[in-house]
């Protein structure tokens, strides 16, 4: 399964109330292609800190279901982050990482986490949920009811590094994505 | 003393700071002392400070407005964060940050940082005050009202002896 393909699965579960907080790199682009929203943070810098900008959401709209979609490069290089998540323990918190084992936007090399794994170190720091996924069917069927139980939940997705040639960058300038991400956040 | 610590917060929250995040450091032990003990300021002990700066852009985001303490070493730690996210993004913060390492007297791992501070912050394009209970309401007015005419990161720099007890 490609990385855009497990990405357009996620976005289309996601209900109309949802925050999405998307790590920078391809992931954010690829999102962007499928579908835009101002419910939508696209972090281009700050690598790592997605899930500490969702956890921040979390705390302080604890109605609100914030998802974060993550790469296992900035899971790695925030690993404290896990940790802050499983010490707040909220439960409209949900990480959806997909782990291809590899920086992709700087040319695919290797990351380590094709010998950590990312979800049973988020499930030992005290993630209520985690699973792991790696195909379309897996993925099909986990969503399913992913978003009906409380977090913080891990979802790691396994995915190959097929990058998407061409693919554009995500066009708002950042303070426009801010303002309305937080109009988003406290409308 | 630990009456300028509960009179720092509570000049904090005049002008409006309402979500607390950061990393202790022992110029401003009185103050994580408070906010550690009263459930009312609802305070995120982080475990890096550019971690509580992204916690705190979160919690901009959903509607607050956010304090990030810090000892001036994670200044360094919190650099990208500052210049990739909160000045692109335009997301305000009150940054405490300790002032160790302050006129070379201290513990040779405080003592580069604490020389640079000033200069470090200016090329950042941080506004900041160093702290003076004499000037704290001031200061903290004219910090604010540039917080909100910027939507940038403004700091308050610690010095030793302010806010320890």
């Amino acid at each position: 399964m490609t990385r855009a393909e497990a990405v357009a699965r996620v976005a289309d579960r996601l209900g109309p109330d949802a925050l999405t907080i998307v790590c920078n790199g391809m992931l954010g682009r690829e999102l962007y292609a499928h579908r835009d929203a101002p419910s939508t943070f696209y972090m281009i810098g700050s690598m790592g800190l997605a899930s500490s900008i969702g956890l921040g959401v979390a705390l302080v709209q604890p109605s609100r279901t914030v998802v974060v979609f993550d790469g296992d490069g900035n899971v790695l290089m925030n690993f404290g982050g896990l940790a802050s998540v499983a010490a707040a323990r909220p439960g409209n918190f949900h990480h959806i990482v997909f782990d291809n084992a590899a920086h992709g936007s700087t040319g695919n090399q290797r990351t380590i986490s094709d010998r950590v794994p990312l979800e049973e170190v988020a499930r030992a720091a005290g993630y209520r949920r985690t699973a792991r996924v790696g195909n379309a069917d897996a993925l099909r069927s986990a969503l399913a009811s992913w978003f009906d139980a409380p977090g913080p939940s891990m979802l790691l997705v396994t995915v190959d590094r097929r990058n998407i040639a061409g693919i554009g960058r995500v066009e708002p300038e950042p303070p426009a994505i801010a303002a309305r991400f937080r109009a988003a956040c406290t409308r | 003393m630990s009456g300028s610590s509960q009179r720092f917060l509570d000049v904090l929250e005049q002008h409006g700071y309402d979500f607390f995040t950061g990393v202790p450091c022992s110029l401003f032990e009185g103050v994580t002392r408070i906010l550690d003990a009263d459930p009312h300021y609802g305070y995120i002990s982080a475990v890096r400070e550019d971690s509580a700066m992204g916690i705190a852009a979160g919690a901009y985001f959903g509607g607050r407005q956010p304090v990030v303490l810090m000892q001036n070493s994670g200044l360094g730690v919190s650099t990208n964060a500052l210049v990739s996210l909160h000045q692109i993004y335009d997301i305000p913060a009150l940054l405490v940050v300790s002032w160790r390492g302050r006129h070379g007297h201290d513990a040779p791992e405080h003592v580069i940082m604490g020389d640079v501070m000033e200069p470090f912050l200016q090329l950042l394009d941080v506004p900041f005050a160093v702290l003076d209970p004499e000037t704290l309401e001031r200061d903290v007015a004219s910090l604010t009202a540039t917080l909100r005419a910027t939507q940038r990161p403004v700091a308050l720099v610690v010095p030793k002896d302010v806010l320890q007890s």
